[in-house]
């Protein structure tokens, strides 16, 4: 196991004081992965990734960087680099200073070095820039200026600390790009921290969603969307409709629930999220699993009637927001808008398709 | 606000506030022994005067020996202070730094008296070593305060990531920190520097036998054939103390600049 690790978390626990931070920690990160932590601000993502980085003690447990425990070793030893959230790109320095930083203690000669910076900045896109002095920098730059410094010292694992929380909409989008293709350039460990749900599943090989210091699940990002392992989990990665439901009986490999809207369904047993707790369980959905049958569309596995409530247009896609007959709250659906198909009216009827292959049951 | 009556107000008021400072150089060239108009005409008299006045050279040199010790030892103090103010947290930190800053709002002259009862009971002799420690009381408060500024706009993940990139935390201080801050530190030591050069009370107390500046100045008042020479002194230092204060100002504006911060009000 631990041959396969780049990064390996052992029971790690973190006090600040009597808050408890970190809550138990274990698991691996493989060679060569792009990792993500994922979760609501507060739930100790970023102190997991500063504890790689040596800029927090743990209280309990062990932390092995490429096989060895990294306890007692200070931030400045450790085979990792990190990009800050601010970039903390030195202002007094130029940028070739400051993509040379960690260079200074390197025994290469100084004609090596300054190609050493030419390199790098030529992989983040930056040639050119290197006599430019770092505060005249745009956001996007600073960001490429960090990557490049952190990445010149060649680590086994680079630390990036919500590095495109800074920048708007179109650089973020543009930066998510470049940096997988820089990841599978340099093929160097990533470990990224994130509150964005999205960024997480385009950027990462697996995913780390943490809750309140514990790690919820970790998974790829495929698994975390279609096979949630919780209600909590499911509801901050993307959209999930919730309907209740009650386990009728199960036997081997499938289990029959009877879910209100849907009626008596069979699934098989690796769609049941939780422990054996017989009453009170709740089947949930993405929106686009279900389809609204027009006229003439053939059937899915199955169909109920159901009256739309809420309609919102949004260009490509058109929101419904749904009641199934026999059930109490609305869900959502969402369909790609079709040339020549028109967009359904508020209070319309509607046959609503779903197939019992794509529900969870959570219990 | 374009009322006429806070116009005239504002004029006034500014007025009375530099009119005396503009008579300084006027008399000081004025070729009359008499504070009084009308001129008498134009003399550079009163500067050749005080060129050749053999105490007031002996003041001069006291008070730069005082002001730059003054300058040094606040601005250390204050590196010290603002430095752990910014980056630790440790009990009763809100009280420490509230008695360090108190000597800026307390009244020198019960500074001075208490400094001097103490002084004298201990049995220290008064001399520029006890006027030094006076003024570094009354000084250390500014250096903080603009040291502090300093620190606060310096990210303190700049300290991380040239320790991620390596560096030792003594390194990383040589390195990053302290060039980011020294614009803070030159305008501590010129701030210092001319508080202590200004400070008549403290330096009348503890003084004894050693005469600075401003005690000088103020003793000649007492000869009127001598007012004429202090016009001439009072306006090199009237030059010399904006030239020292614009100095100070520019340095801290540039330190919060450099390290990528806002000016947040500032110090003047």
């Amino acid at each position: 196991m631990t041959k396969d690790a780049m990064i390996e978390f052992r029971d790690v626990h973190k006090y600040y004081g009597d808050y408890h931070a970190l809550r138990g920690i274990t698991g691996t990160i493989r060679p060569g992965e792009f990792f993500s932590l994922l979760g609501p601000s507060g739930c100790g993502k970023t102190t997991l990734l500063r504890t790689i980085a040596g800029f927090e003690d743990i209280s309990s447990g062990a932390v092995l960087v490429d096989g060895r425990d990294m306890a007692g070793v200070p931030a400045n030893k450790r085979p990792t680099n990190m990009v800050f959230q601010s970039y903390a790109i030195f202002p007094h320095l130029s940028v070739e200073e400051n993509v040379g930083f960690g260079l200074r203690r390197d025994s290469r000669s100084k004609e090596e070095k300054a190609r050493a910076v030419g390199e790098a900045l030529e992989m983040v896109g930056l040639k050119g820039y290197g006599k430019r002095a770092a505060h005249a920098l745009s956001g996007g730059q600073r960001q490429r200026v960090a990557l490049a410094r952190a990445l010149i010292l060649k680590p086994k694992v680079l630390l990036l600390d919500e590095p495109l929380s800074a920048l708007d909409k179109k650089m973020r989008e543009q930066m998510q790009v470049e940096l997988i293709r820089l990841q599978r350039q340099v093929g160097i460990t990533f470990i990224l921290v994130t509150h964005d749900q999205e960024e997480a599943l385009v950027m990462s090989d697996r995913i780390a969603v943490m809750f309140e210091g514990e790690i919820a699940q970790l998974a790829d990002p495929e698994t975390l969307y279609r096979r949630p392992n919780s209600r909590k989990v499911a509801d901050f990665i993307g959209t999930m409709n919730f309907l209740p439901a009650k386990v009728l009986s199960e036997g081997g490999d499938a289990v029959e629930i009877d879910a209100a809207g849907f009626g008596r369904i069979h699934i098989e047993a690796q769609q049941v999220m939780g422990g054996a707790t017989a009453e009170g369980a709740t089947v949930g959905f993405r929106p686009e699993t279900l389809t609204i049958l027009y006229e003439g569309s053939a059937a899915t596995d199955r169909e109920s009637m159901a009256t739309i409530e809420e309609v919102v247009y949004f260009g490509d896609m058109t929101y419904y927001d749904v009641r199934i007959d026999g059930t109490e709250s609305p869900v959502r659906i969402s369909m790609r808008n079709v040339f020549g198909r028109p967009v359904l009216d508020r209070g319309a009827r509607a046959r609503v398709g779903w197939s019992p292959g794509a529900l969870v049951l959570f219990r | 606000m374009k009322s006429p009556v806070f116009r005239s107000y504002a004029i006034i008021y500014l007025i009375f506030l530099y009119a005396p400072i503009v008579l300084l150089p006027i008399f000081a060239f004025n070729d009359s022994k008499v504070i009084a108009f009308p001129l008498q005409g134009f003399t550079t008299a009163w500067f050749v005067e005080m060129w050749e006045d053999e105490t007031l050279w002996n003041a001069v040199q006291n008070s730069l020996i005082i002001s730059v010790s003054v300058a040094v030892i606040s601005t250390l103090l204050g590196l010290f202070a603002a430095r752990s103010t910014t980056r630790f947290q440790f009990p009763a930190k809100a009280g420490i730094m509230g008695l360090i800053m108190l000597p800026m709002v307390l009244p020198e002259m019960i500074l001075a008296m208490a400094l001097l009862v103490v002084l004298l009971a201990i049995g220290i002799n008064l001399s520029l070593v006890t006027i030094i420690l006076g003024h570094v009381l009354v000084c250390t408060p500014f250096a903080v305060a603009i040291l502090s500024s300093a620190f606060q706009s310096l990210d303190k993940s700049l300290e991380e990531a040239a320790y991620d990139l390596g560096e030792t935390p003594i390194s990383t201080f040589w390195l990053i920190v302290l060039p980011l801050v020294m614009p803070g530190i030159i305008s501590s030591l010129l701030i210092c520097f001319t508080i202590s050069l200004d400070e008549f009370i403290i330096s009348y107390f503890l003084g004894g036998t050693d005469t600075v500046l401003s005690v000088y100045i103020y003793g000649q008042f007492r000869f009127p054939a001598k007012v004429p020479a202090i016009m001439a002194l009072g306006t090199i230092l009237v030059l010399l103390s904006i030239t020292l204060l614009a100095t100070a100002e520019y340095f801290r504006r540039r330190g919060i600049a450099k390290a990528g911060g806002k000016d947040s009000g500032g110090f003047l």
